[in-house]
Formats: structure tokens, sequence, C-alpha cells
């Protein structure tokens, strides 16, 4: 069975080659702090392994975490000045392969969706060829090495480019573009959990009920649909909002006492607070993470261009269940 | 009540544009105290979160064929093509861009798309290149708007087609969740279809806006144009 803690390990591979590069970069002002974060990142990977299979204390993680957290707050993460490709680069390798260089690309969609659509279905004996839950995942890592391979046969890069190491050294270069943006979405995910043991869900579900408009069918849409919006920019996820809301008022007002159709009442009041996500720098790996990957001068771009759809769907999706829901229509 | 106080820091910390890494770590022990938590458990969980959202981080796995194909001018021969396309302007194709990532990811074809492995080397490189068959140049105040609606148009267009999808996490999360909480038997296709509408919603409102982007290109390109004029015929 092929299993996607494999392919973390090859994460943690990549950023141990990172922190490697890194130290030698004179480049780079902060080299042996950049080299230290890379370094944990990548251990972290590894070690995560034995966190999940609770063969080892998590603890020790916990430590490591923070001080990545840390070297960063005290700004000892940095990149190196040697940038990516010229112009005169780029347009000799354009020349030369033309749209060939779209292959390498269109491997890896390719490859993600024949593990998608075909390979989950493969079985070898009783047992499945890819781990259940995580064949999508273990699709994309498949589909990188292919890709690598591919790339590499099909544009030899020169011992000068990094030979067979060249993927490396360009991974790199963009790793070091989205820099502490990469564990951003973890981090944020331990806050939800945090949030969650510490009980901050109950307590908004306790504000909420306090604004809740008793025996207004319209009201409670609104508030469902509004309050899995904000809960949503809060805890950056949809799912940390929907239990909560949905126990606040989905339940006990739009089904028992309106007795909405609870598949529209759900699935609507979900993508409410998708609208949410939309708007929310605590959904890093949507929001901040494409602005570092496009070396955006601000992180809050995609937001902007966001948060003008997010608004009106937002009220669509109020008027959906609204009109849908509950027999207003139909 | 007083654990609200962890929201209330990243709210402030966000608004003061503190470093977001620092800021949710901090937020993340301040909580975890208030919440009665010893220290080694607020550890524990920074290491039990964090190994258990590997998932997020795997995109990165992408990086090196991308990185490795853009040495070799990908994104120039990107350009290139859409140069020759006439049709596809900035806003047609990051519609269209949107289209099928809605299409797709509604058959469970998620990683097709993607940030890391889709926007930055083909989809922002070919919307750059239609603005530049247009203008002439691209600025990087253009530059950087088309980035934020290129990334846009991959999210909006993710989000509102995965959850017409069954066997997606949000529907699963649904069924399970009411299922087990109030003994429903929801059928995971009926919260699917219902997804529908909302999806269609988001492909007309924010395809329009995509679309839209070509006139405020247009303008910001018109305000651009006579400063550059200006600045370039400085004798007589």
């Amino acid at each position: 069975m092929i299993k996607v803690e494999w392919f973390y390990w090859l994460c943690g591979l990549i950023f141990l080659g990172v922190a490697a590069l890194t130290v030698g970069d004179r480049s780079n002002p902060k080299r042996y702090g950049s080299a230290a974060f890379w370094g944990l990142l990548g251990v972290s990977f590894g070690y995560g392994t034995f966190v999940v299979h609770k063969t080892a204390p998590a603890w020790p993680l916990g430590i490591g975490v923070l001080v990545m957290a840390a070297l960063v707050g005290t700004r000892q993460l940095s990149r190196g000045t040697a940038g990516g490709p010229d112009d005169a680069q780029r347009r000799a390798g354009a020349d030369r392969f033309g749209s060939l260089l779209f292959v390498p690309a269109l491997v890896i969609p390719a490859v993600a969706v024949l593990f998608a659509a075909v390979l989950v279905k493969v079985r070898i004996g009783a047992t499945p060829l890819l781990e259940a839950g995580s064949e999508t995942l273990i699709g994309l890592g498949v589909a990188a090495i292919v890709a690598v391979a591919v790339g590499l046969v099909m544009l030899r890069p020169t011992a000068a480019a990094g030979g067979v190491l060249a993927p490396m050294r360009e991974g790199r270069r963009l790793l070091e573009a989205i820099g502490w943006a990469a564990v951003l979405p973890q981090m944020l995910a331990t806050l939800g959990q945090l949030f969650t043991a510490a009980g901050v869900g109950t307590a908004v579900g306790t504000v909420t009920n306090h604004v809740l408009p008793h025996g207004s069918l319209i009201g409670g849409v609104v508030v469902y649909c509004l309050g899995m919006a904000l809960f949503t920019i809060i805890m950056g996820n949809a799912f940390a909002a929907f239990p909560i809301m949905t126990a606040a008022i989905g339940w006990p007002i739009l089904i028992q006492q309106f007795h909405g159709n609870p598949a529209a009442v759900f699935a609507i009041g979900m993508l409410a607070g998708f609208c949410g996500t939309l708007c929310t720098p605590m959904a890093a790996n949507f929001n901040l993470v494409p602005a570092a990957l496009l070396e955006m001068r601000s992180k809050y771009g995609p937001i902007k261009a966001q948060i003008p759809t997010a608004i009106p769907l937002l009220l669509c999706n109020m008027a959906l269940m609204y009109v849908f829901a509950f027999g207003v229509v139909g | 009540m007083l654990v609200l106080i962890g929201v209330l820091l990243v709210v402030v910390g966000f608004a003061l544009r503190l470093n977001p890494l620092v800021v949710v770590t901090v937020a993340g022990i301040v909580t975890g105290l208030l919440g009665g938590l010893s220290p080694m458990k607020i550890l524990d969980a920074f290491g039990n979160g964090f190994a258990g959202s590997r998932s997020v981080t795997l995109f990165i796995i992408v990086l090196p064929v991308i990185g490795l194909i853009e040495r070799f001018g990908l994104q120039e021969q990107a350009r290139r093509l859409i140069a020759k396309l006439g049709v596809l302007t900035t806003g047609r194709l990051l519609t269209l861009y949107q289209l099928i990532r809605q299409v797709t990811a509604a058959l469970g074809l998620n990683s097709i798309g993607g940030p890391a492995q889709a926007v930055r080397p083909l989809i922002y490189p070919m919307a750059e290149g239609a603005a530049a068959r247009r203008y002439g140049s691209v600025p990087p105040t253009m530059a950087e708007k088309i980035k934020g609606y290129a990334a846009s148009a991959d999210t909006v267009g993710v989000f509102f087609g995965e959850d017409i999808f069954v066997a997606i996490g949000s529907i699963l999360l649904i069924t399970g969740f009411v299922d087990s909480t109030y003994g429903l038997k929801l059928d995971a296709l009926h919260v699917a279809l219902w997804a529908i509408p909302t999806a269609i919603c988001a492909f007309v409102i924010h395809g329009a806006r995509l679309l839209w982007l070509d006139r405020q290109l247009d303008r910001m390109a018109r305000e651009l144009a006579p400063k550059q004029a200006d600045a370039e015929v400085p004798q007589p």
C-alpha cells in the first residue's frame, strides 16, 4: 500500500535540502537562522509521523514549532539574493524548447487525475493500493516525482545549472519566496484546535444565542449564514464554524422550529461559511500562500480581489436558503 | 468568555500588520493558558496540531519541478502562447480558468489546479501576457492587480466547485456531524446537489468581475500612460 507518510518524508527531505543549500549561501544575511528554520521544518515533517502514530511524544515537536516561530519573530529567517533565471536565459529556453515546456507542468494534473479517478479503486488482494482518505495527496506526490523525472530527461540541465540537483536549487528559490507563510497554515490549524480545546467555540455560541431572533424565519436564516461567515473569518475554517453555528441556530431554529429541508439548510450554510474563507488571512493556505507564491507586494492582494465577490455571494446564499429550504417556492 | 481574548489578539495583531506567524503562535499560547491548559498540554497541542495538519503543506512537493521549468522559460513560453490567442483577454482567460477549475473540482479532481502547480507557472503568466499584448507593457500596479485576480479565480473556482462532489471533506463533515448529533440520515448526494445553486451564483458573480477586470486594466493603462509619455520627452 502506498502511504501518504512517504510523501511527508519527501517534503521533509526537500526542507532539509533547502537548509543544506542555505547554510552555504553567503548572499543570505541570516544564513544560519534561515538554515535552522528550514532544517527544523524538515525534521518536524519526519518526526510528525511518529506523533500521528502515537509512538513518540508530541511536546518535543511543540517546542520545535515554537522555536520556528521565534526564529521568524526575531527576524532570523531571510533569503539569498541569488535570484532566478534572467530574461535572456528564459528567452533562450523558450526558443529552444517551445511548448514542450508545458509537458512537465501538465504531467502533474494528468498523473493526479489518474490517481484520483482510476488508481483509487485498485486493490491488491484485500488492501487498497492507496491509503484510504489520502488518495488525492498521494496522487499529487507521485505526480510531482514523475514531473521532475520528465523535466530532467527533457531539459537536461547543465552542471552549471545544478545538473540533477537543479530542481532542488529552483525549488529552494520558490520556497524562499514563500518563507514563513509556508508554515502558517499548519500553525493556524493548531490555533483552531487550541481554540476548540479552550472553549472558544462554546463562548461564541453563547454570544450568538443572545442575538438570536426568536420566531423570525428570515432572521434565523440571516443570523445562521452571517454567523457561519463571521465565525469562519475568525477561525479561518468553515469546518470549525459548522458544528457551533448548527448547534446554536441551524438545528434548533431552522430545522426544528421552521421545518427546513436539512440537506439544503446545511449545504448552503456551509457555503455561506466559504464566503467567510474568501475574506480572511486566517485561511492562510488559500489567501496568503498564493500571494507569497506570486511574490505580490501586498500579502492581502487575493483577499482584496475576493471580498467584493464574497459579500454578494453571501447574500445569494441567504436568499437561496430562504427560498428553497423552507418551501417558499416549490 | 475570557478565552475570547485569544480571538481579539488575532484580530488586533493582524490589524497592526504584525507578523501573522508570531500573532497566531502568541494567540495560541494565550488561549491555551486562559482555557486552563498546562504548559505541557499546550506544547502537546502545538506538536499534535502541526503533525496532524502536514497535508496543507504538501503542495511544496511540486515546487522543484515548477522551479525547474521556470528556469527554462516556462512563463516566457506561456506569454508567447497567449500572444497568439488574440480573443483571450486577461479577464476572459481568468473566467475560463475559473470555469475549468469549478467543473473539475465538482468532478472530484481537486488537484488539477492550485496556486503552486497552475497559477504561478501557467495562469498568471498567461494573464499577464494577454495584458502585455493589449497595453504594450504591464506596470507593477497592474501586475499586482492581475496577480490578485488570478489567485482569486483559482480559489473561488475550487471552493464553489468541490462541494458538488459527494466525497469531499465538507460534505462528509456535514452528514457525519448531523447524523451522529441529531440522528438524521442525510443523503450525501442531496447535500451535494444543494451546492449547485450557489456554485452557479459564484460563477456568475466572480466571472462577471473577472470580465470587468479588463475594463479596470484599460482604465489603469490610460491613467498610467500619460505620465510615461511625459517622462519620455524630456527635451524639445
